[in-house]
């Protein structure tokens, strides 16, 4: 029965405990704890991370050539954001060069990865928090129908076609066999929004899965398919051929203008379908304001998507870069992966161990050493845990922190820097879209903003694709066909020990990868990534993080249905194959203690 | 009770006429003549919607990924219409104990009659506990769930063979499906990921058919894993010609020959993706000039860099020697072809004693 102060909020864990294991909806495996006080308020959070796999360890040695591959395959979901990370810090380390195209291709493959991955999480993994399926069979499809006509020009909105949806639905219902809505939510007081906008969203809900399985032709045109497309050191592995002989085997005409249309559907769906039905959910949540957590305090994006190729400086990316702390928005920090002071992990609560736990270490000095030990109020068996202990280790995933402060990092934290430093491609729709609703722009810091942001986002990067689709197109016109730079792609014109960091923004944040190289092979890898940062546990310092602290406060209106733990932890996107794989640097000392 | 398959349809306003149309194109995308439509429809009208259940152990979600961009079915039918995907923590509405007394239900109810899908694998240092479901250990879970299932599904490299995780030194012992689950009949589904449709492909075969596909000695459905990538790659003629990407990016790599100089492992690797191709057959690694990286093979990881060149040989652009690569690779990694000099799709089908087979092999 404690309680303890930090970053503004009171924790304590007097109340009952609530634990959600495993929380759905997510990629990979997460498990929440909460303290309800008798009033039904979230007044303790305990984030963990229940998976690990030491990706790292299994790189080292190998040919850093080959390493976008195995880090791809930390997560198929942001699938190739790892690997163009990964191509990024070896490029680094070696000096490479790439060709203007390689980089205008990654981008479009970046961008498209946005567009699909915000528009999946939107539908697929988000809605249901806000959406009640069951209510959409109530719903009057001329009624639903009045409503989509009233918000957007998307033409499949008539009366019948809302009505053949709910008659397949109904009869889905009334079969028994639920599926993936089985045990759902249905009816819990928390849903707010009428039949009407129900049944338009779940109708949307078919049409994006339908439709996101075009969106990734982008990727499997460059990179061969989806997910996990390929990569290449040096520049992209599709090679360009307009009018010559062997042309249909190579990026030519009827190739770059599949990646067209599919951009232009992507603007149409995300501005015609995606936009108007996140307003449209919004409006009738603008009451719930919860969920904010660090975001107004404390955020972080490295920045991505360069302009100019091998320019990775704040004045080439095209999405914003750079740190704010301390709730400061008038300052942004400069942000580099080099400097030892910034960037920093700490395992005090992971299940990992230090020498001295007191004490973060820069990735490029990292040392992770698997621990896996429960707190001594931990309730349960090591096989069998009932409720974790906050005050010992209780998470496979470390603690990243910034000059010593939990960030938040994504879509949000991208749009509030952008905002600060009065970008108007990240300022104006935000605006807009908080005028729209009628709120202040205090009312972004929630969950609610942070699923806007993605909302907008998506539309950025659709909008964006389209300038570096034109942009390769002026290229190609000026006569420059190269992707790829060979000059070092032999090991033997590599130096004898080297070290780069490479960095993206991965949909769901900054993401960082560190690699040595000595030899010709992996010395050391290592990668920080978004739920990393987002879904980490609390530091030495007793410092929460994102999760946790965006939980807090939240009152729930029926405790034995999860449903607002979901919503806001959904909002983060998370992604715990990512967030747990991190390895030790030392990969053969790591082995020993590991194999039984 | 539950309804069968076709009265499903039928409920949601399908016609006859749709129906009989939906059975011809399942036919055709197995790979099966027209004598099978009235067949497939047979078994259709009298099906009830299995249970599937989706678990998750030691993975990144890319076979979901790729499952949910099927383009023939739509992901959105065969979970409407097909299955019933009563658990999936990728994309199930309800969490925590909601989403756990699912499986009981399922397990009671269904007993024996329904499907477990796996997604990744289970580790088994630290008790289990690198992958941890509802508190216990996945391996576990994965045990009890599979007790009482009709059949399983091993999909990709992670539940198939271990995959990344696995790779040397393997630190969690993350361990294939079918090392732990030995009782059950087990359909492996290997590649990471799996080609989408392949997957649906898999699954559809198996409720539309009532049985386990043929499978090879490595348990992999022969309709999808019965070829090598280079016997079907539409740059094999460079090959046979010696005409060879040299470089990064060179002449010839814009005119689109052979990537075996690359570290292409084509050679070495059964898989469907030089005939169905990726993403609604829009393209597929070799195309887009990348070599394979032997993704659906065992241990993919641990046969050398992706730009090794998968074996040594002296001589090009001739049959045999191409045969031999693949012949010798075959005894490698014990895969059911006969490792005899020419194993073209002609003298397979010769030996082959199984019709169908020979029949979804000529087809794609």
């Amino acid at each position: 029965m404690t309680v303890l102060e930090t970053q503004g909020f009171k924790l304590d864990n007097s109340g009952k405990r609530v634990v959600v294991d495993p929380v759905c909806r997510i990629e990979g495996h997460m498990r929440v704890e909460v303290n309800i006080d008798d009033k039904n308020v979230i007044r303790n959070a305990v984030s963990t991370g229940t998976m690990w796999r030491g990706l790292e360890v299994i790189l080292k040695g190998r040919d850093p050539r080959d390493a976008w591959a195995f880090t791809e395959r930390i997560c198929g979901v942001c699938t190739g954001t790892h690997a163009l990370t990964s191509v990024r810090a070896v490029e680094d380390a070696l000096a490479i060069q790439i060709p203007e195209n390689a980089n205008i291709i990654r981008n479009l493959m970046q961008l498209n990865l946005y567009i699909h991955d915000h528009l999946v999480h939107f539908y697929h993994l988000h809605a249901l928090d806000w959406v009640d399926v069951v209510s959409a069979l109530k719903a009057d499809p001329k009624k639903t129908s009045e409503l989509a006509q009233s918000i957007s020009s998307w033409p499949l909105s008539s009366p019948g076609y809302f009505r053949d949806v709910q008659n397949r639905l109904k009869k889905f219902v009334e079969s028994g066999q639920l599926g993936p809505f089985m045990n759902g939510y249905w009816g819990n007081p928390a849903y707010k929004l009428p039949p009407e906008a129900n049944l338009m969203a779940v109708t949307h809900y078919l049409e994006a899965l339908d439709f996101q399985k075009d969106i990734v032709k982008v990727h499997t045109i460059f990179g061969g398919k989806n997910p996990h497309p390929n990569w290449l050191v040096g520049g992209v592995p599709c090679a360009i051929n307009l009018e010559g002989t062997g042309a249909v085997g190579a990026i030519n005409m009827e190739r770059l203008n599949l990646v067209s249309s599919i951009i232009d559907r992507c603007i149409d769906f995300i501005d015609n379908v995606y936009i108007p039905d996140l307003k449209a959910i919004a409006s009738f949540y603008k009451d719930w304001t919860y969920g904010g957590g660090i975001s107004s305090q404390a955020l972080l994006s490295y920045g991505d998507i360069p302009d100019k190729a091998n320019d990775y400086s704040a004045s080439s990316l095209l999405l914003p870069r750079g740190a704010i702390i301390g709730g400061d928005l008038t300052k942004i920090h400069e942000v580099d992966l080099k400097d030892p002071e910034q960037i920093q992990e700490f395992v005090a609560h992971s299940w990992y161990k230090y020498a001295d736990e007191s004490k973060g270490l820069h990735p490029f000095d990292g040392i992770t050493e698997p621990h896996f030990e429960l707190g001594k109020n931990t309730k349960g068996t090591k096989t069998r845990i009932e409720s974790l202990d906050e005050a010992g280790k209780y998470s496979w995933i470390k603690a990243p922190r910034w000059r010593g402060n939990a960030m938040e990092v994504g879509p949000l934290a991208r749009y509030v820097i952008g905002y600060v430093q009065k970008n108007p491609e990240f300022k104006e729709p935000v605006d807009k879209l908080l005028s729209d609703l009628g709120l202040p722009l205090q009312a972004i810091f929630s969950t609610l903003g942070r699923t806007a942001a993605r909302g907008l986002e998506a539309s950025w990067a659709a909008h964006k694709s389209r300038y570096f689709f034109d942009k390769l197109i002026a290229n190609l016109k000026a006569g420059d066909l190269n992707t790829a730079n060979i000059d070092k792609w032999e090991p033997s014109k590599w130096p004898a020990e080297t070290k780069g960091a490479g960095f993206t923004e991965a949909p769901r944040g900054a993401l960082g990868h560190w690699i040595k190289i000595k030899d010709g092979r992996i010395d050391n890898y290592q990668a920080v990534v978004p739920t990393t940062w987002n879904g980490g546990p609390r530091d030495d310092k007793g410092q929460i993080g994102a999760f946790e602290a965006s939980l807090m406060n939240t009152p729930v209106a029926k405790p034995d249905e999860p449903l607002e733990i979901l919503r806001t932890l959904h909002s983060f996107d998370p992604c715990l194959a990512c967030s747990t794989h991190v390895m030790a640097p030392d990969g053969q000392e790591m082995a020993s203690v590991k194999v039984r | 009770m539950t309804e069968t398959f076709y009265e499903v349809l039928r409920r949601q306003g399908i016609t006859r006429r749709s129906f009989m149309k939906f059975c011809s194109l399942t036919a055709t995308s197995l790979g099966l003549g027209s004598a099978f439509v009235p067949k497939i429809a047979h078994a259709l009208e009298n099906k009830p919607r299995t249970p599937v259940i989706w678990l998750h152990g030691l993975e990144c979600t890319c076979c979901s990924e790729s499952f949910i961009r099927s383009a023939h079915p739509l992901t959105k039918d065969v979970v409407l219409s097909m299955l019933s995907l009563d658990y999936d923590d990728t994309l199930m509405a309800a969490a925590g104990h909601q989403a756990e007394a699912i499986i009981e239900e399922v397990k009671k109810k269904y007993k024996g009659n329904y499907i477990v899908a796996v997604e990744g694998n289970p580790p088994l240092n630290e008790d289990g506990m690198f992958c941890i479901h509802g508190g216990r250990p996945f391996v576990e879970v994965l045990k009890e769930t599979c007790a009482d299932a009709k059949a399983i599904i091993s999909w990709g490299a992670c539940a198939s063979y271990g995959c990344v995780q696995a790779a040397k030194p393997n630190p969690t012992r993350a361990t294939p499906v079918h090392k732990v689950i030995t009782d059950k009949p087990i359909v492996r589904v290997p590649g990471c990921p799996p080609i989408a449709e392949v997957m649906t492909g898999v699954v559809t075969y198996m409720l539309t058919f009532d049985k386990i596909p043929e499978l090879d000695r490595q348990g992999r459905p022969k309709m999808f894993y019965g070829q090598r990538i280079h016997d079907k790659c539409y740059r094999r003629p460079h090959f046979d010609a010696g005409q060879f990407v040299e470089n990064w990016d060179d002449d010839a790599a814009r005119k689109g020959y052979c990537l075996y100089k690359m570290g292409c492992k084509g050679p070495t690797t059964y898989n469907a993706c030089s005939s169905m191709r990726w993403n609604g057959g829009v393209s597929w690694p070799v195309q887009s000039g990348h070599g394979c990286i032997g993704c659906s093979e065992d241990g993919f990881w641990d046969k050398g860099s992706f730009y090794d060149r998968v074996t040594d040989i002296k001589q090009f652009a001739i049959e045999g020697n191409a045969d031999k690569v693949g012949g010798t690779a075959a005894g490698v990694v014990g895969a059911a072809v006969a490792a005899h000099a020419a194993v073209t799709a002609l003298a397979r089908a010769r030996s082959d004693k199984q019709g169908d087979n020979q029949n979804s092999g000529d087809k794609q």
